[in-house]
């Protein structure tokens, strides 16, 4: 199944992938109304090493997810590959946030937590983050 | 310095009501222009330190930015405007000689927005490209003047090495170190698979693009950086960089701090040291003498790849070019004075040389009067920016045309034109790695494939409107082309009618 890879030697630390994320969250049709004034909480995150090395991180979608089997409301699920979450089963005990072994599930401000769904709520069939990328760092594909 | 003369150029306009501080301005301004203030949890700008090279504009997710002119100006004087009292400001403080990059920028005349082509109508007909065959390729090299045929009546071929392009367009030599690694890669890789020929520059070749060879064009230049055995077997061709339409008469100088390891491995020069290139070849001062190096470099090549002689449009090119042909040269390459440079003194850019136009015209018809124009064939280059003046260079008289600058805006350049400073934020013209990644040859090879495919249908749309379906049949055609606004001088000399004879 297609997933989302970066490539770290492309990646330029931008951090705009993390903004298009929170866009793309959101469903608003205009970013600035979308976002200003806002904290913004993507499930994309840039992780900055030493020697200018940066890359994105966002859900691995794993074969066997750890999250998934530890999550005790089944909030969790995987759905065609992609792992999903309902928010309204979600008890925000927050297990698949410590299990996560990429830290990519993240707790949200209403206490429930959130994820990369690869954008699927979207009808570009690119995750935003790719589609947003400046440098093809951030690719969406079959491996 | 308590008071600055200098007000910038150009001005951040932000619009507050869009932006979302998302920094990416900030993080992607090499120069430090925008900064990020924490309590204000807002953005602010220092226009002294823009460029005007628009990656902020580019890169903002909301288009907050925009880069405006400023409109701060001095009491109208129609002889001291505001560039030349600026420089004089400059040198005032500095004590230094100014320095300038791209193509002359000055508003001298354009001789090719001043040409218009032929089309076909009721009694020729004119030829569809999207049905009929249409031939864009060309062979650059000496040709035969004659055809031999042996006992069995076959054609003997004793053809001089060529080199074979699929459209008459090939990428401007741009040095390694000048531009960035993956620049050079853009260009080797889009060259390959156009068919085409892109050129090393005078700072030799990085090994690991001696797999692109077979569309590399090498450089020897003044300096002869990087310039050995394995170099020139990689390529498919040898130019010898006699001059460079930015800086007629001029060496080149990249300083030390460009000159990394892999650049001081491929220029074969110490990491860190100034790469002058002399003004003048030392060895070559006449014809002889630059025939001396063309031979010695197609004996070194065991005569298997054609030699380029690349001069800078200067006043008697067509004399020069005439000694070129006769010194053995299989191709001669004319750079009109809007040629582009990583670095030149501004007054030489701005103030030597002579348009390509003229230049090419001089040229091709001075070797057709000499009845030499066979032995060589003629590249034109210095500002070509559209499919339009490669129709027109070829109607002029040219075999094929050099890209520079269009090459390098296909990359993302936005000629802020400050090359020289080595810290380009599209990741061209520069060697520092943070801003090198910026360029990813995967998008950068494919915006050169795209730019020379749209070309290479215009082109064929032109040729097909003029009824031509073969670029060979259009080389040279001055009856295609017509002049306006042009005085008789100029007519003559571009050696076409105005507009209505």
């Amino acid at each position: 199944m297609k997933r989302v890879y970066v490539n770290e030697k492309w990646c330029l630390g931008c951090h705009l992938c993390e903004y298009y994320c929170a866009f793309a969250a959101t469903g608003e049709k205009d970013m600035s109304r979308a976002l200003q004034g806002r904290t913004i909480h993507p499930r994309i995150h840039i992780e900055e090493g030493r020697d200018d090395v940066s890359f994105a991180v966002s859900c691995r979608h794993c074969t066997e997810p750890l999250c998934v089997k530890g999550c005790i409301s089944g909030a969790l699920s995987k759905d065609d590959g992609v792992i999903r979450v309902d928010k309204t089963k979600c008890v925000g005990c927050y297990t698949c946030v410590l299990s996560c072994p990429y830290g990519c599930i993240v707790p949200t401000e209403d206490g429930v937590i959130d994820k990369c769904e690869l954008c699927l709520q979207t009808t570009e069939g690119t995750p935003r983050c790719v589609a947003g990328c400046l440098n093809r760092a951030i690719v969406y594909e079959e491996r | 310095m308590a008071v600055n003369y200098i007000y910038p150029e150009q001005e951040i306009v932000r619009n507050y009501d869009r932006c979302i501080a998302c920094r990416a301005c900030e993080r992607q301004c090499a120069n430090e222009a925008h900064e990020y203030l924490p309590e204000q949890k807002k953005m602010t700008s220092d226009d002294a330190k823009c460029v005007s090279c628009h990656r902020c504009v580019s890169i903002c997710p909301t288009r907050a930015l925009k880069i405006v002119r400023t409109d701060h100006d001095f009491r109208k004087n129609g002889s001291w405007d505001k560039k030349n009292i600026y420089e004089v400001y400059k040198q005032a403080e500095t004590g230094g000689v100014l320095l300038s990059s791209m193509g002359n920028p000055l508003d001298f005349p354009i001789y090719w927005d001043k040409i218009l082509l032929n089309a076909s109508q009721v009694t020729n007909p004119s030829i569809d490209p999207l049905r009929e065959p249409m031939e864009t390729r060309v062979f650059l090299g000496a040709k035969s003047q004659d055809v031999t045929r042996g006992a069995d009546g076959k054609i003997i071929p004793k053809t001089t090495p060529q080199l074979e392009l699929s459209l008459p367009v090939m990428f401007s030599a741009m040095s390694y170190g000048s531009i960035s690694y993956n620049a050079h890669e853009s260009l080797a890789r889009a060259a390959t698979e156009l068919g085409i020929y892109y050129n090393t520059g005078e700072g030799g070749l990085h090994e690991d693009f001696y797999v692109y060879g077979a569309n590399t064009i090498v450089q020897v230049a003044s300096g002869r950086f990087g310039v050995h055995r394995e170099y020139l077997d990689a390529a498919a061709g040898v130019e010898i960089k006699m001059g460079q339409g930015a800086k007629p008469g001029i060496g080149g100088h990249l300083p030390g701090k460009k000159v990394g390891a892999d650049v001081s491995r491929t220029r074969m020069i110490p990491m860190g040291t100034d790469a002058i290139s002399p003004a003048p070849h030392h060895d070559i001062y006449s014809i002889e003498d630059l025939r001396q190096l063309v031979f010695s470099l197609k004996e070194a090549t065991a005569y298997k790849k054609p030699v380029i002689v690349k001069i800078a449009a200067v006043h008697n090119v067509a004399a020069i070019a005439s000694g070129i042909a006769r010194s053995g040269a299989d191709i001669v390459s004319i750079d009109g004075f809007r040629g582009g440079t990583g670095a030149a003194p501004t007054r030489i850019r701005d103030n030597v040389g002579i348009p390509v136009e003229m230049a090419l015209a001089a040229v091709d018809k001075r070797l057709r009067d000499e009845g030499i124009r066979d032995r060589v064939s003629v590249v034109a280059a210095g500002s070509i920016r559209n499919a339009a003046d490669v129709v027109k260079a070829v109607a002029l008289g040219a075999d094929a045309v050099y890209i520079g600058t269009a090459a390098l805006l296909a990359l993302g350049c936005h000629l802020c034109r400050t090359c020289n400073v080595g810290k380009c934020n599209w990741g061209i013209a520069t060697q520092q790695p943070d801003l090198v990644k910026r360029l990813n040859p995967d998008v950068g090879y494919r915006r050169l494939v795209n730019l020379m495919t749209a070309w290479k249908h215009e082109i064929e749309e032109m040729m097909g409107g003029m009824g031509i379906n073969s670029i060979e049949s259009l080389k040279g055609n001055r009856l295609m082309l017509r002049g306006v606004g042009l005085n008789e001088k100029e007519l003559s000399i571009l050696g076409i009618g105005h507009a209505g004879e």
